[in-house]
């Protein structure tokens, strides 16, 4: 025998089920008046700096549905790359929101300021890039990927640059669709796939 | 700010599998291609706060927070409780936990929901609360009926309530369920059997704690939640020259 490794082991993950709007978006469920306020509702307040930009896409199965039950939660640094709650960061940015799949047509929108580049361990830097947590029923353990952009510099991003299969790179980036607009598709399964992160 | 260190990887073995044909929907739910893995940074290590202002008297009271005080819901009445920690076993406090279920009838007030079990007009089925210095939490509520559900030709889900939990870190972020100790729908439950190993299972499932149970009022279960720890940084600049 050895010692023990003085660990805990996470806890396990489920599914998020059909009904998760009830605990995370009450609102959104139909549930408006259970809580005084709804947390995430914007990533920004008035007076945030940098570009004011809206993302918007769908989330598609392995059949090429577009889902109509996922959630999605986004975390981002301000315009300058700070998070909120490091030094120098806008406090008009908090950097998170929820948001869901409309339940008639799929699509989400998040609107927010564009992140600036973050500066990683090592003197590393990262494009500026937005964190998307994506879950929804059959979905077991939550999906984390990334929002980067069309019109910014990728070329020296450390996660870009381990995608071995060049052409699933373009699965995480944005494409500009007018002044300020992005789309920004999932695809969960096969053709197209999006690179899915463990991180 | 210090570095606390990068994320503990996530060991995915002890997660359900994310396909599973005895779990339909996550068939074509389940991505192909493997999981780009690699070290967390910034994005990962960083996350939302969110202050004890925002919060109601009655956010973590689900038997009376949907008739703002005014009626309790209805069912057996159940004290949900329990210490969010990180690997390393340290309490992670001022943290959100959130939680939702079925009312005691197995019916989620949701517009997706048609099972024929009735609605509660005094129960909502959300409940949000932050742990305290040492990580704790506590939710009061009922307890939730199994229900039915479509997937094979009769499969029903265990009593259980679903609970997120977001640590200080992105990449933290924690959905599971909680089950009840001694429900035999427990092993029937392909959702539950995403779990391919047993002892990690019954980690979601909580005890009946007669010694926080209140006498004439409720019973006591005990859920505690692990989040991934932070690795320690001492050695960092040797691996900057590899
Ligand atoms: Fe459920």
């Amino acid at each position: 025998m050895v010692q023990p490794l003085d660990i805990h082991e996470e806890t396990p993950s489920q599914t998020a089920g059909p009904y998760v709007h009830i605990g995370l978006m009450p609102s959104f469920a139909g549930i408006p008046d259970v809580y005084e306020n709804q947390l995430g509702e914007s990533p920004i307040a008035d007076g945030a700096k940098g570009e004011v930009i809206e993302i918007v896409g769908s989330i598609y199965d392995g059949t090429g549905w577009a889902m109509r039950d996922a959630l999605f939660e986004s975390w981002q640094a301000d315009a300058s790359g700070k998070f909120a709650g490091q030094d120098g960061a806008d406090p008009n940015v908090s950097g998170y929101c929820r948001f869901a799949a409309d339940g008639e047509t799929g699509e989400y929108t998040l609107k927010t300021v564009k992140p600036g580049s973050i500066a990683g361990r090592g003197g590393q830097v990262h494009a500026p890039h937005i964190s998307l947590w994506i879950v929804a029923r059959g979905i077991n353990i939550g999906l984390q990927t990334r929002i980067y952009f069309e019109d910014e510099d990728n070329s020296n991003d450390p996660l870009l640059s381990r995608i071995e299969q060049r052409q699933r790179v373009d699965t995480l980036i944005a494409k500009k669709t007018a002044y300020g607009k992005y789309r920004f598709d999932v695809r969960l399964q096969g053709e197209g796939e999006t690179v899915f992160l463990d991180i | 700010m210090a570095d606390l260190g990068p994320l503990i990887p996530r060991n995915r073995d002890i997660h359900p599998v994310p396909y599973d044909p005895g779990y339909k929907t996550s068939v074509a739910r389940s991505p192909s291609q493997p999981l780009l893995s690699m070290e967390s940074g910034a994005s990962e290590e960083t996350g939302p706060t969110f202050g004890h202002g925002t919060f109601g008297a009655l956010d973590n009271n689900l038997i009376m927070n949907f008739s703002k005080g005014t009626a309790p819901a209805i069912g057996e009445r159940i004290l949900m409780h329990g210490k969010v920690l990180d690997e390393r076993g340290r309490g992670v406090p001022n943290t959100l936990v959130e939680i939702w279920q079925a009312n005691a009838g197995g019916r989620y007030r949701h517009k997706k929901d048609g099972y024929l079990a009735p609605l509660d007009p005094n129960f909502g089925g959300c409940g949000r609360t932050l742990t305290d210095d040492e990580g704790n939490y506590q939710f009061l509520t009922i307890r939730p009926g199994a229900y039915p559900w479509p997937n094979r030709g009769n499969d029903w889900r265990p009593m259980h309530i679903h609970i997120s939990v977001f640590g200080h870190s992105f990449g933290q972020r924690l959905i599971t369920q909680m089950y009840f100790q001694g429900d035999p729908l427990i092993d029937l439950c392909p959702i539950a059997a995403t779990i391919k190993n047993r002892s990690q299972l019954d980690r979601l499932v909580a005890p009946l704690d007669m010694s926080n149970s209140r006498p004439l009022d409720f019973l006591a279960y005990k859920f505690d939640i692990v989040l991934r720890g932070r690795r320690q940084t001492m050695f960092e600049n040797k691996l900057e020259g590899m």
